[in-house]
């Protein structure tokens, strides 16, 4: 599908949608034909979530015009799209803990019978639809909230998808999936290819991107840039086009061994109900990556490490001293800093401002160590340093795009002067621009003398920041790996095909 | 994480019912220890009619709690409720089913005026339904001083004091109203959006669901439900009463009872099973202190006591299933 198809099946003209004043979206034209795959790129808040927002009913545009299968289209709210069959599966996961797979799934149109809602025929036709995902592991009665992130995300789609949509929404549908988790993915957004169902792909991922479009779109600030056929965009392009910038400066430079000092934080047989005998030096200086799959311990050591589940046996030191990490305050106080993994649940307050969020930390952990307006003041230099874009520093921050929210998060951090960063997947969900300007960041802490530990599942990330890198599996570290080392040698020993690894 | 635990403890049989039984074993015991006899005929009885009273209140409270709203209004509705439905029979049975209309009616409104406010104006439930109960508390104190209008008698020797056995009536319609919530929470669309919308409402809103509508139903069944329990109070005391509702403390009572019974305040997770749990459980507090005869104010420190510690259990139930 080379080109444009006779009858698109969604039409924007001229979409248009501002936010407090700030222009986020500007006359943006998009066409989707019956069968296509058309990627939306873009850099962090270029308006590229708006716009499927707007798309799915989420918000109502303040200029341009819709047309959906041929007729032109007002949607009120989620429902007049859903009916339109228009379904969207979030960026963020849009679940109900408490409730069921089968109820999150038909939440909004439940199947009834005589009036009442069909409980039996509602499992079996989630049963049914989580088996075209090819997920048949997964039962349909099970509460949402006891699955993992992976399993939720399947949820997700199977919840689109059982709207019988004929344009269906994925805005970063892999940000939270393992490698073999975006095959079945992949395999699913052909099948509903084959069925002529019109898929909107927004990825910050471009090799998805290629493998997947039929056409790419490009947003850049609320504009779109270019549209083109799939066949004809390079990588290199499309980078240029979002960010105006080569790919080649993709990560910061290493760093020099003169530039790696003493062991800050070193770990001896730590150990608690998910992780065992974990051994660990972090330095001054260095970029400790960790790599393995989801559930290796991972988080898992990120969160012991700052108090949050700590570790019951074990011994910790900092520069040298033995120190108890018992809650994230004593870890915060004895100079630790904590980077969430899920930034929506655990990294921001959606509705403080961006001010609140960024002086978080400082004011719950030292009440009283300066003046309120020169703290203040020194955090509304950190939130341009680190180039926040924000209406003001008191905007909301569930306003503001994934990448932007990071980087408040970065600054509520940085406020403390930490002598030791953890990341856990900082650039979860954050586009190619935003992506660069955070590994800048951590390389310029880790230059400026802070130990940094970063989780990634990316291994391009990991493998492109890390001075060396530690893989763990099954809650221990299965082995120590040196830069330059390759994809398959982490991947080899996150899953186990070579033993303990001598590195 | 194998199907097992996935599966397992879905909706587990509300921990307040094990609270109850234990409750009524060893008050069954101290009770014999001090000479009386915790379940005979007349204890019941008055055990099933305290029960009743506040159990029709907080089963409508649940489904509000359940929705993430509150309404802190029950107690002037039930007062008006009594009122509204003595006047009109004035004595007579034969404006006893227009009475009971134009009662529910009358509750209703108010439910609709609470659910508008709280869904139309945003503004938030608990300042919304205490500044509506506050509005009848005025039409209340300014109209009446004392009781006024006569309960029809059939309505009195029915639902007032009839029984089958030890259960009364009252009760009965109780274990009515509680099966037709816990039906409507677990099998139509309305209870399914109802808890979505007290789970996560922009997760309810994104999926299609009409949060306000859901919302506005919810507070009309809630006041309904204290509706109800003014026509049986009525049913009780012969006639209407202005301050029955707020002395009878139904408001936050009610309340207490849903915490107990195990629904979460924030919404989204609970039913009405375990709201009747609370409601017996409070119930048989009161019974076995009556049957001591331990003085009043001990007997609200007891009650206190109970409620802090309930919700002390299952918000460290919450804290171990966040952990797993």
């Amino acid at each position: 599908m080379s080109d444009r198809a006779p009858v698109p099946l969604l039409a924007l003209r001229g979409i248009g949608k501002s936010f407090y004043g700030v222009r986020v979206l500007d006359g943006v034209d998009l066409d989707v034909a019956p069968g296509e795959v058309h990627a939306v790129v873009g850099e962090n808040g270029a308006g590229k979530s708006t716009l499927m927002k707007i798309v799915s009913g989420g918000y109502v545009p303040d200029g341009g015009t819709i047309e959906f299968a041929g007729r032109s289209c007002v949607f009120g709210g989620p429902r007049d799209a859903q009916r339109a069959g228009i379904g969207i599966i979030h960026q963020e996961f849009n679940l109900l803990p408490e409730r069921t797979v089968a109820e999150n799934v038909y939440l909004g149109h439940e199947p009834k019978r005589r009036g009442l809602v069909d409980r039996r025929q509602m499992l079996s036709r989630t049963r049914d639809l989580l088996a075209t995902i090819g997920e048949t592991t997964l039962p349909a009665d099970a509460v949402v909230g006891r699955l993992g992130v992976a399993q939720q995300q399947v949820v997700e789609i199977a919840k689109a998808l059982a709207l019988d949509a004929r344009l269906l929404i994925m805005d970063e549908p892999t940000a939270a999936l393992a490698d073999h988790e975006v095959e079945l993915l992949y395999g699913l957004v052909r099948r509903l290819q084959q069925q002529g169902i019109g898929l909107l792909y927004v990825s910050h991922r471009l090799t998805e991107v290629f493998d997947l479009s039929d056409r790419i779109t490009v947003l850049k600030d609320g504009r779109r840039v270019q549209t083109m056929p799939t066949t004809e965009a390079t990588a290199e392009d499309l980078v240029r086009q979002m960010v105006g910038r080569e790919l080649s400066s993709y990560y910061p430079d290493r760093a020099a061994p003169e530039d790696i000092g003493a062991v800050r934080l070193a770990v001896r047989g730590g150990g608690n109900r998910k992780l065992r005998d974990i051994d660990l030096d972090l330095r001054a200086g260095e970029v400790l990556g960790i790599g393995g799959l989801q559930g290796s311990g991972r988080s898992a050591l990120a969160r012991a490490l700052f108090g949050v589940e700590p570790f019951t046996t074990g011994l910790v030191t900092i520069d040298g001293k033995p120190t108890r990490l018992r809650s994230p305050r004593a870890a915060t106080r004895a100079g630790i800093a904590y980077v969430t993994e899920d930034r929506k649940g655990e990294g921001i307050v959606a509705r403080q401002s961006v001010l609140d969020n960024a002086l978080l930390a400082s004011r719950a952990v030292f009440p009283v160590r300066s003046g309120r307006a020169a703290r203040t003041v020194r955090v509304r230099e950190l939130l341009a340093t680190v180039e926040v874009r924000a209406a003001g520093d008191d905007q909301e921050i569930r306003f503001l795009s994934g990448g932007n929210q990071q980087k408040v998060v970065l600054a509520r951090w940085l406020a403390l002067d930490p002598l030791i960063l953890l990341f856990d997947e900082p650039t979860r969900g954050i586009d190619v621009g935003a992506k660069s300007a955070i590994h800048d960041l951590v390389r310029q802490l880790a230059r400026a003398g802070a130990a940094v530990l970063m989780i990634s599942s990316e291994l391009p990330e990991l493998l492109g920041m890390s001075d060396r890198m530690l893989v763990m599996r099954d809650g221990r570290v299965a082995g120590e790996l040196p830069a330059g080392s390759t994809e398959e040698d982490v991947v080899a020993l996150a899953v186990g095909t070579v033993s303990e690894a001598a590195a | 994480m194998s199907l097992l635990s996935l599966r397992a403890a879905r909706r587990p049989v509300p921990g307040v019912f094990v609270a109850l039984a234990i409750t009524l074993a060893v008050g069954w015991l101290i009770v014999m220890i001090d000479g009386g006899q915790l379940f005979n005929q007349s204890t019941t009885v008055s055990l099933l009619h305290v029960a009743a009273g506040l159990g029709l209140v907080a089963v409508g409270q649940t489904l509000v709690i359940l929705g993430g709203s509150l309404d802190l209004s029950v107690a002037y509705v039930i007062s008006l409720s009594t009122l509204v439905a003595a006047e009109t029979m004035n004595g007579s049975d034969g404006a006893l089913l227009p009475a009971i209309g134009l009662a529910l009616t009358v509750s209703a409104a108010v439910g609709l005026l609470n659910g508008l406010l709280v869904t139309r104006l945003r503004i938030n439930a608990f300042i919304a339904t205490l500044g509506v109960g506050l509005l009848l508390k005025g039409y209340l104190d300014n109209g009446y001083d004392g009781p006024a209008g006569t309960t029809s008698p059939t309505l009195v020797q029915t639902l007032g004091y009839q029984r089958i056995g030890p259960v009364p009536l009252s009760f009965l319609l109780l274990v009515a109203v509680t099966a037709a919530c816990w039906f409507a929470l677990a099998r139509t669309r309305f209870g399914h959006h109802l808890v979505a919308v007290g789970g996560d409402p922009e997760v309810a809103r994104l999926s299609g669901v009409r949060n306000d509508r859901v919302l506005v139903v919810a507070h009309m069944l809630c006041s309904l439900c204290a509706g109800l329990t003014g026509i049986y109070l009525a049913s009780r005391l012969g006639s209407g009463a202005p301050r029955v509702g707020t002395e009878g403390l139904y408001d936050l009572e009610s309340i207490a009872a849903v915490v107990i019974g195990g629904t979460a305040l924030a919404g989204g997770r609970g039913g009405v099973v375990g709201t009747l749990g609370g409601v017996l459980l409070l119930a048989s507090i009161d019974a076995i202190f009556n049957q001591l005869e331990v003085d009043a104010f001990f007997k609200q420190v007891i009650r206190g006591a109970i409620i802090i510690a309930a919700v002390a259990v299952y918000a460290r139930r919450a804290m171990r299933k966040a952990a797993v």
